[in-house]
């Protein structure tokens, strides 16, 4: 976890979400599936055991009608820092399985590596972990439809949201055959991103004022899950409701929320 | 028949009725390998684990015999480093049931894993931030020092002695045991240490979270004591049931009695501390992660603050006062229930510091989740106890594992 580089040329990529403009319709969910080769089996109604590295929650005021109101949370892996690196899941991996990278700010998961001893989903608060309970089996022929680029994993191992880091991959390859040392902020986008019909997700460097999550993680009226954990995650939300950005967090009876 | 190999001045049941016993105990055994090979070759599917209980029936077996089998180093300290000879009547016995205490918990770890060929890559791959990690290196050269314990055992069975090379072995052994020990001790403490850091480092997770010293939450320094002082109930607890079983009196009341004063009051230190450590994490540590103490124990069908007063008062501040009693620890009836209590107790506490830290949401929109075990996860958790009671039967019938057994029961002749 030693950063090697220089801290101010570093990314810090990240995603801001505005809840005011989600619907809920999930495509989000099924893009993510679809691009990452996520498994599913023939019967997903046990959704403890589904694997969604995107998962949208549908979150309620707990008011009774008229003033009942909903909101729809999709929730990728938070790709949290913690403290200098330190997140979560990747302090606790007794064998390295998964990585906190420095310059770029994505939380890994080498699936070569994972031996399955679970301890990292039990140390996220978000429930963005997932283990790979069966065989991935997928229905004769869409073998063909899957991802080349993204390797299906194996029984026995944990898999997670990685920002669908290969496509940050390609998008440096494109940039080096082309002569260039930086790659636009619109050639690397996550699946999420671009399938979402509302516009509610933005994907971008955190750390370049040129990048439009840059000004809008400074929205007053953003927030992060679970900021008092000291998580530090890299996914921001907006909302426009006290409600929403108060269910972000867990707050004592009286307690005033900072961003109040 | 195997008359020749049981020890001398002592009396054992017939061949016949032994073999009857363990294949009894033997059936149970085969049930829980065929339920260990099912997760071995379907894979953990098997289980009712799923992504909210990554850790479960398992670990909780594991922290729960790592705590109990800490009766072999804290014996072995006592009687080794502090000198307290009499210990060396039950001290064997102590030894043994470590042995298979941590040969169980490296066995379920071993079935735990989803990738059980890749169990390696904790040594090859380790990341020094982990518990985990300090875990499995101290798990795994404390067993292989139980076993240099448990050798010398093994080398005064009858037949063995009487090769003047395993007899001198064993006795050069017996004459560095006390290396041994402190080895023992040093490596207890850390791995009993890291199990408690296991769940106290997750500062994801408020029901578990702890501050504490320098790398290390309060807890390491809870599981560490926890075992000291409950682990000697536990080799009790076994001595107890291994009296009933062969009818005899096998460690002598003053022996037993110095064993349980010596738990009582590590458990009374032990449960002022819980206490201080339960009251600073609900006053202080949670509060500022924004849980008051009842969010953890409300809202759900099963863990209410019950749990908390069965861990701390029924099986720690009881226990502790009957077995720091004179009274109390002099009397078998008061005797038993406090080490059953203790027993209990510890068991209780390592439950909630696994399977309720899965179960308490985190997230405000988060739900809690409960989970029982699938059969096969029973059956392998069965599996170890069966696999015990086995060792046993062949150490005691073979083995001298009670010194005092001839003494206090002359064979008439």
């Amino acid at each position: 976890m030693k950063n090697e580089h220089d801290h101010t040329s570093t990314k810090k990529f990240g995603m801001v979400i505005n809840l005011d403009l989600c619907t809920g319709c999930g495509s989000c969910m099924v893009a993510c599936m679809s691009e990452n080769n996520v498994p599913f089996k023939e019967d997903e109604s046990d959704k403890l055991r589904s694997i969604t590295w995107m998962k949208v929650y549908k979150l309620t005021n707990k008011r009774p009608f008229p003033e009942t109101d909903i909101c729809y949370l999709p929730r990728p892996c938070q790709h949290c820092e913690g403290h200098d690196g330190h997140s979560p899941c990747v302090s606790v991996c007794p064998a390295t399985a998964t990585d906190y990278d420095m310059n770029t700010g994505i939380v890994s998961q080498i699936y070569t590596r994972c031996f399955g001893c679970r301890y990292c989903m039990g140390a996220c608060p978000y429930h963005a972990r997932y283990f790979n309970w069966f065989d991935p089996v997928w229905p004769e022929g869409m073998e063909k439809y899957l991802n080349p680029n993204v390797s299906p994993r194996m029984r026995g191992i944990v898999e997670k949201c990685s920002f669908c880091y290969h496509r940050y991959q390609a998008a440096k390859d494109k940039a080096h055959l082309e002569g260039r040392k930086e790659i636009e902020e619109g050639e690397y986008q996550t699946a999420c991103t671009q399938a979402c019909p509302a516009g509610a997700i933005t994907f971008g460097d955190l750390n370049n004022p040129d990048h439009a999550v840059y000004s809008l993680k400074k929205d007053p009226h953003a927030f992060r899950l679970l900021e008092k954990l000291g998580t530090n995650p890299k996914v921001y939300y907006v909302s426009s409701k006290e409600w929403v950005r108060k269910a972000g967090d867990n707050y004592l009876e009286n307690e005033r929320p900072a961003w109040k | 028949m195997d008359s020749a190999l049981i020890p001398n001045g002592v009396r054992r049941c017939s061949l016949g009725k032994f073999l009857v016993s363990l294949s009894i105990v033997g059936a149970v055994l085969l049930w829980g390998v065929y339920a260990m090979f099912l997760c071995w070759f379907k894979g953990l599917n098997q289980t009712n684990m799923n992504d909210y209980y990554g850790f479960a029936l398992w670990i909780w077996a594991d922290l729960a015999v790592i705590a109990l089998g800490g009766g072999a180093f804290f014996s072995g300290f006592l009687k080794y480093l502090v000198g307290k000879d009499e210990l060396k009547h039950i001290i064997n016995y102590a030894v043994l049931i470590g042995f298979i205490c941590y040969s169980s918990a490296l066995l379920i770890l071993a079935i735990d894993i989803g990738q059980p060929l890749r169990g390696w890559f904790i040594f090859w791959h380790a990341n020094v931030h982990s518990m985990l990690t300090e875990v499995a290196f101290c798990l795994s050269c404390y067993f292989a020092v139980l076993t240099i314990e448990y050798i010398p055992l093994i080398l005064e069975n009858r037949q063995i002695n009487r090769f003047p090379l395993f007899h001198h072995l064993a006795h050069n052994m017996h004459e560095v045991m006390a290396v041994f020990a402190a080895t023992g001790a040093f490596l207890s403490f850390f791995h009993q240490g890291s199990l408690g850091g296991v769940a106290g480092v997750l500062f994801g997770r408020p029901f578990a979270y702890r501050e504490g010293l320098f790398i290390w939450p309060w807890t390491f320094f809870l599981f560490t004591w926890s075992a000291a002082a409950y682990g000697p109930c536990f080799t009790l607890l076994i001595t107890k049931i291994t009296e009933a079983v062969t009818g005899k009196k096998l460690v002598k009341d003053n022996v037993i009695e110095l064993l349980a004063k010596i738990s009582g009051w590590m458990m009374t230190t032990y449960i002022i501390a819980k206490i201080i450590d339960t009251l600073y994490w609900a006053n202080v540590t949670a509060p500022s992660r924004g849980f008051n103490l009842m969010d953890f124990y409300s809202n759900n069908s099963f863990y209410g603050i019950w749990i908390l007063i069965a861990e701390i008062v029924i099986g720690g501040v009881i226990p502790a006062i009957i077995l720091i009693t004179p009274n109390g620890r002099k009397n078998p009836a008061a005797r038993t229930v406090a080490i059953i209590l203790a027993v209990i107790g510890v068991c209780i506490n390592r439950w909630v510091m696994v399977l309720q830290v899965m179960a308490v949401p985190v997230m405000s929109f988060d739900q809690w989740a409960l989970y029982y075990p699938s059969w096969q996860e029973v059956a392998t958790t069965i599996l170890p106890v069966a696999y015990g009671v086995i060792l046993i039967m062949i150490s005691y019938r073979y083995l001298p594992i009670f010194p005092q057994e001839a003494e206090l029961n002359p064979i008439e002749s």
